[in-house]
């Protein structure tokens, strides 16, 4: 356990265990987070995203569970805390903000109500301090006429306000970890740009780490520090947003970045997608996951999972084509790009 | 509201005023009348009765009288049984009906929402399978039957409770858990699919990454939710229940008014019929309009207009 780091997540592996079969949804997941710092996860979905970070907080489903590795955040053993233990640390600690903010906040309780259970919950506050709690909150993330709002139920509320408010309540005990699942993908491009904003600056402001799940490989360049690719359940490369915007090393990555819609580009071009499907992680292969559709598959993709392989700074990528030493083998054993 | 619940009381005028006559003319089609069953009865004689009860009059100009009387809220006398006003039959018999079938309701209300709860919260495990299969037996014994072997057992044979009447708490017993064995059964599984799908919700997700814990998501974010589809089913429920069942009324030997309602339509009891049905139409409308206005209270998004 190391203490400088707010989120240090080594070998995790989680599954969760179906009618059919073990889904290895987690392979290895090494993660490590300092205290302010923004880190994003992109990938597909079901890449395993989503699960890396709930799994911070505890929240995965019933079915699942961490099978192998440690999850420690802000000096706790999550992997090894109660339930009761846990939710002392949700909500106050590490907060999450929802994707869809149309159904992430309960329609029969107002505001003011779904705010003040958070502030309840974590502090001491009481009646008058946990109103004027939350009318802060409000106006933290930019909404006018707090006083008003508070009453309101959200069906009165539009989609960028809701996630507003989602945002505001997650902010209630000031957690030291906000994790974005996704927090733009409901809302169109102009709200969008808002609520990013807004997190850019509250994070400046109260200096909290984030992370940042998307499939959006935008938001991630306007706002992270460190970027983690992940792609069936595994972390295939990890750098800063310098690294992997322009010197990507793993074919996943490359293959991401082909396909953003360029702009200044002929009208005709067409996007350029990864072909074929994410494997099943149900049977995962003994390989590389990404071998089946990568363009540079060589035989010992097949064969043997790549390890991490270092480059400047905290730069990695899991790719044996950047593997030399192991490549020259290949080569040398007879090996040619299948 | 004022003006929503307005609307609806004249809609339901309307509703009623159209069971009315839809009754009173189905009612007559019918071959037959009040005294065609009474034995050695002379024709000056049946035409006298006729004449008394003002039916040897054109069937139109009976109507027209039928419901000059009833805007002035006579429901008229009761042929068979002489000297009891309808208006007199019905205050006496429905606050029977209606305490047996509220008691009813109230216990289906208490047993099928946790139990449903329960299930939903257990998917998949030994007691949400326990459940499925008592609520859905308990769905497809008719009263009839279940009520038959609660007196046999329960009174015949180990002589706990009285079989029949009113006259004490403990004959309340069986009738009560007779009418609400469909009910709970019914209400359970309402609520067992409706909180699988609220378990689901984003809200609940939110609730508990708030570090709420299981129990107060369940009473404060889940309940209130999941209940919608349970208030929609009570409005007909209470109408059905608090109007009395004839087959319990009867088993038990309950004076109420489900068992006057039927034995009206043998005994061809015309302004009985017409009485009991119109009360009966005007419960169900009342209670739809009351349910209406308690989910407002559960459901903010709700606005009557």
């Amino acid at each position: 356990m190391n203490e400088e780091y707010l989120v240090d997540i080594q070998h995790e592996r989680l599954s969760f265990f179906t009618p059919v079969g073990e889904v290895k949804a987690l392979n290895d997941v090494t993660i490590r987070m300092k205290e302010g710092e923004v880190l994003g996860i992109v990938g597909e979905s079901g890449s395993g995203k989503s699960v890396t970070a709930y799994s911070i907080m505890g929240l995965t489903a019933d079915n699942g569970r961490i099978v192998g590795g440690t999850v420690t955040f802000n000096g706790h053993r999550i992997d090894k805390l109660s339930e009761k233990e846990m939710r002392a640390i949700r909500g106050k600690e590490v907060s999450i903000i929802f994707q869809d903010p149309m159904t992430s906040l309960n329609p029969v309780y107002t505001v003011g109500n779904q705010i003040s259970e958070a502030i309840r919950l974590h502090t001491d506050k009481k009646g008058a301090e946990v109103t004027q709690r939350a009318r802060e909150l409000l106006t933290l993330v930019g909404i006018n006429e707090p006083e008003k709002r508070l009453k309101q139920f959200p069906h009165e509320l539009s989609g960028g306000m809701r996630q507003r408010i989602v945002i505001a309540m997650a902010l209630a005990c000031e957690p030291k970890l906000l994790i974005a699942d996704e927090p733009t993908t409901a809302l169109d491009v102009t709200i969008q740009a808002q609520i990013l904003e807004l997190m850019k600056d509250l994070q400046k402001t109260l200096g909290m780490g984030i992370i940042m799940i998307t499939h959006d490989l935008g938001v991630v360049a306007s706002m992270c520090d460190h970027i983690a690719v992940m792609y069936a359940g595994e972390i295939v490369e990890y750098g800063t947003a310098d690294d992997i915007f322009y010197n990507p090393r793993h074919e996943y990555t490359k293959g991401l970045i082909r396909s953003i819609p360029k702009f200044h580009e002929a009208e005709y071009s067409k996007l350029i997608p990864i072909e074929g499907q994410p494997i099943d992680l149900l049977n995962p292969p003994a390989g590389c996951p990404f071998a089946p559709r990568c363009d540079s598959c060589m035989k010992i993709c097949l064969r043997e999972k790549p390890e991490p392989c270092e480059f400047e700074g905290v730069h990695y990528a899991r790719c044996w084509l950047n593997d030399k030493e192991s490549f020259m083998a290949a080569q040398k054993g007879g090996a040619d790009n299948v | 509201m004022a003006k929503y619940i307005i609307k609806r009381i004249l809609f339901g005028v309307a509703t009623a005023f159209i069971v009315a006559t839809l009754t009173f003319f189905i009612m007559n089609l019918v071959p037959g009348g009040p005294f065609l069953s009474e034995k050695a009865i002379t024709p000056q004689a049946q035409a006298a009765m006729e004449a008394k009860y003002g039916m040897d009059k054109p069937l139109f100009q009976q109507y027209l009288t039928y419901m000059t009387d009833l805007l002035h809220g006579d429901l008229g006398e009761s042929v068979k049984k002489r000297g009891y006003t309808i208006n007199r039959i019905i205050a006496e018999r429905f606050p029977v009906s209606a305490r047996i079938g509220g008691l009813a309701i109230l216990v289906a209300f208490c047993v099928g929402v946790p139990l449903g709860s329960i299930a939903a919260y257990t998917r998949g495990k030994v007691l949400d399978n326990i459940i499925i299969v008592f609520s859905t037996a308990g769905i497809a014994i008719p009263s009839f039957l279940s009520s038959t072997l609660m007196m046999y057992f329960l009174s015949t044979k180990w002589r706990i409770l009285p079989s029949l009447g009113l006259s004490s708490p403990a004959s309340y017993i069986m009738p009560v858990a007779a009418l609400a064995l469909y009910p709970s059964c019914y209400i359970a599984r309402l609520m067992r699919s409706s909180m699988l799908d609220v378990i689901g919700q984003d809200y609940m997700r939110t609730a508990r990454a708030k570090g709420v814990s299981t129990v107060s998501s369940i009473f404060k974010h889940a309940l209130r939710n999941a209940i919608l589809p349970v208030v929609t089913y009570m409005g007909p429920l209470m109408a059905s229940l608090m109007t009395g069942s004839f087959i319990v009324e009867k088993i038990f030997t309950i004076p109420g008014l489900g068992h006057e309602f039927v034995g009206a339509i043998t005994s061809r009891d015309y302004p009985l019929i017409m009485g009991t049905t119109i009360f009966l139409a005007c419960f169900l409308i009342m209670m739809n309009v009351v349910v209406d206005i308690v989910y407002v209270f559960v459901d903010p998004r709700i606005k009557l207009k």
